[in-house]
């Protein structure tokens, strides 16, 4: 479960002054839900879901993640997410076995259950054929296959996806969005942003309409058609994030 | 902090590290292979000059040669010194170093001897070329000698006892053991190579695990993981110290290698002897863990706030520089060590060296260095686990 409560996120830029990248966000995503938090290039999208994963602290407000604060208990929140991003890269000089291995340790967990629950994903993710080779050696999907396993060693009850198929060939975006539909039918909570409308209308249960830092909107998919009264997420997102609000 | 969380990170990185040709290029093969093999050639050819300006007779030309023909019989008996037909622009043959020496003689120099009057010779030589130096000392040698040679005949012919002309003799003797003498000479300077190795052994790991990592995103992909930022910053010191540790070891095997075989590679015989021994490479070790200690921590805090491997690169290569100041302080004449000079890191360590190589181990000082040395790399690791806990140099754009 998460839960967000009037997070915000100021930056002090030198040049440009106080930067307000996040203004009082508050939304709930349970589990075995999908969360599509949905925005422009900007609009505030990964320093809100870096702040739900601790990389970044809030700097006022505050969100409970697993039942645990992102501002007083972080390491007990980031042990129990996985977060995946096109921005989370692999180290170029370990094996894809390595790279889960050395997480699964960082995540606590023993030799033996890192060795099962790895062979496990492997098998899974059909990794067995790159098990040992080294990360700069693997494909774009190789890799985003890795880095999957990478977020599912330590079995989290919380998935955060920021914009995880941006770059990606079609192939790969699709073996990552149904990845992403398996985490939410094992009872996983979700939240995943994107600014590509298709994956917010084939994915999510529910979504968050970030602009500006704010979210303006919230509900699900027909919720929106019907207060907006337009035919496509893509009208409603541009009358959100447009001045007509 | 958790000790076993920092120590998975350090074996990850190592192992990371490892499979970098750069950093091993760093570490390794350059204090390892190169090293050696300039100081080598350095040392060849410098000595193979030296004995070469030894073997070769002076070129020099005199002025007034016809106003001392006895002079200049004996001159031509002095083998080393090589009389030329003297020219008007002698002086400038010397600049342009066609001949190495050129002394003048004054008209009447023979019958002002002969008068008791004083004529003087002067010399004229190219201060700071080597070969003129010898030329000006070989011509003053016999000058010397030839001075004495007509006193004493002029005493002799007076019926005065000859010893009139030195009442006493000097004699100067180096009464310090030739490992004090060697130390002083190129202790400064051995460990002087080894702070360097102990510095950029670190350098490139630094930048790697910390800019480096940035830059490729994968920086990003460890702070997803419950591990804490002085943990993983702790990891990522243990690996840079490793490194600066490895290098400096290396540098002092391959140095002491190529010391004790300077013979067999052609540079030189000398016989200055420097103390390598189990006390002094202890107390070496004692000053030198702290220093690599201080080295990775700065390294780390300063490479981490780099946007890029590049942008690091900009940061860290001058401080080289602000590395080797103090190095090159330490080895200067008249520094010594003192409680003052004790208390500036990396001079202290430069002028203990000095002493330490000559076989001397002032306890209460290198306490004192080690204790000072490890204050500095605990104020600097602080920095450093500081720097990881800022997101505007973490996450700076």
């Amino acid at each position: 479960m998460i839960e967000a409560r009037e997070l915000s996120k100021v930056f002090n830029d030198k040049k440009r002054g106080e930067i307000r990248a996040v203004d009082r966000v508050s939304f709930t995503c349970i589990p075995g839900e999908i969360y599509g938090l949905l925005g422009a290039n900007g609009a505030g999208k990964t320093t809100t879901l870096r702040m739900l994963a601790t990389i970044l602290g809030p700097t006022s407000g505050t969100a409970t993640v697993a039942g645990f604060d992102v501002v007083r208990e972080p390491e007990k929140v980031r042990a129990n997410i996985g977060f995946l991003s096109t921005a989370t890269a692999l180290y170029d000089r370990l094996t894809a076995f390595e790279t889960v291995e050395y997480f699964g340790q960082l995540y606590g967990l023993d030799s033996a259950t890192i060795k099962q629950r790895a062979a496990e994903l492997f098998k899974a993710l059909d990794m067995e054929e790159f098990r040992d080779r080294r990360c700069a050696k693997l494909s774009t999907g190789m890799k985003q296959k890795v880095s999957i396993a990478r977020t599912l060693i330590h079995n989290p009850s919380v998935m955060i996806f920021d914009e995880p198929t941006s770059g990606l060939d079609v192939m790969t975006a699709r073996s990552i969005i149904d990845f992403i539909r398996q985490c939410r039918d094992q009872g996983k909570t979700v939240i995943f942003s994107t600014h590509v409308m298709t994956e917010v209308e084939k994915l999510c249960d529910r979504i968050g309409i970030i602009h500006g830092g704010e979210l303006r909107t919230e509900g699900t998919l027909e919720e929106m058609r019907d207060r907006y009264r337009k035919d496509t997420l893509e009208d409603v997102f541009v009358e959100v994030s447009g001045d007509g609000r | 902090m958790s000790l076993s969380k920092a120590l998975i990170v350090y074996r990850k990185e190592l192992r990371d590290m490892l499979r970098d040709k750069r950093t091993i290029r760093s570490m390794v093969i350059i204090p390892v292979v190169a090293f050696p093999l300039l100081m080598m050639v350095v040392g060849y050819f410098g000595s193979k000059s030296e004995t070469e300006a030894h073997r070769e007779a002076s070129a020099v030309m005199i002025q007034g040669s016809e106003y001392a023909p006895k002079l200049m019989a004996a001159l031509s008996k002095v083998s080393k010194i090589d009389v030329q037909p003297y020219q008007s622009d002698a002086r400038q043959e010397v600049t342009d170093k066609k001949i190495r020496a050129v002394a003048v003689i004054p008209a009447g120099f023979d019958s002002d001897v002969a008068a008791g009057k004083t004529p003087q010779i002067s010399i004229g030589y190219f201060e700071g070329d080597e070969k003129s130096e010898l030329a000006r000392d070989r011509l003053q040698t016999f000058f010397s000698a030839y001075r004495d040679s007509v006193a004493r005949a002029a005493l002799e012919a007076r019926g005065v006892p000859v010893s009139l002309l030195s009442p006493f003799q000097i004699d100067a003797q180096n009464v310090a053991p030739p490992s004090k003498v060697g130390a002083e000479l190129i202790g400064g300077f051995v460990l002087y190579m080894i702070i360097i190795w102990c510095f950029t052994g670190g350098m490139y790991p630094a930048m790697d695990l910390t800019a480096g990592e940035k830059e490729r995103g994968t920086m990003e992909t460890v702070l997803t993981s419950p591990i804490s930022r002085a943990d993983l910053a702790f990891g990522k010191f243990l690996t840079v110290f490793t490194a600066s540790v490895v290098s400096s070891a290396l540098s002092i095997g391959s140095l002491a290698f190529v010391w004790s075989k300077r013979a067999e590679f052609g540079m030189g015989t000398s016989d200055l002897q420097i103390s390598i021994n189990a006390g002094s490479l202890l107390s070496l070790t004692m000053v030198l863990l702290p220093l690599a200690a201080l080295f990775a921590s700065v390294l780390i805090a300063v490479a981490l706030y780099a946007k890029s491997y590049r942008e690091a690169q900009s940061y860290v290569s001058p401080m080289v520089f602000v590395v080797v100041l103090p190095g090159i302080i330490g080895m200067m004449p008249g520094i010594e060590l003192s409680w003052k000079t004790a208390l500036v890191p990396i001079l202290n360590i430069s002028v203990l060296s000095k002493v330490l190589m000559g076989g001397s181990y002032p306890w209460a000082y290198i306490a004192a260095i080690f204790g000072m040395t490890c204050v500095y790399a605990a104020i600097a690791l602080s920095a450093a686990v500081r720097m990881f806990n800022r997101e505007d140099v973490l996450f700076r754009t």
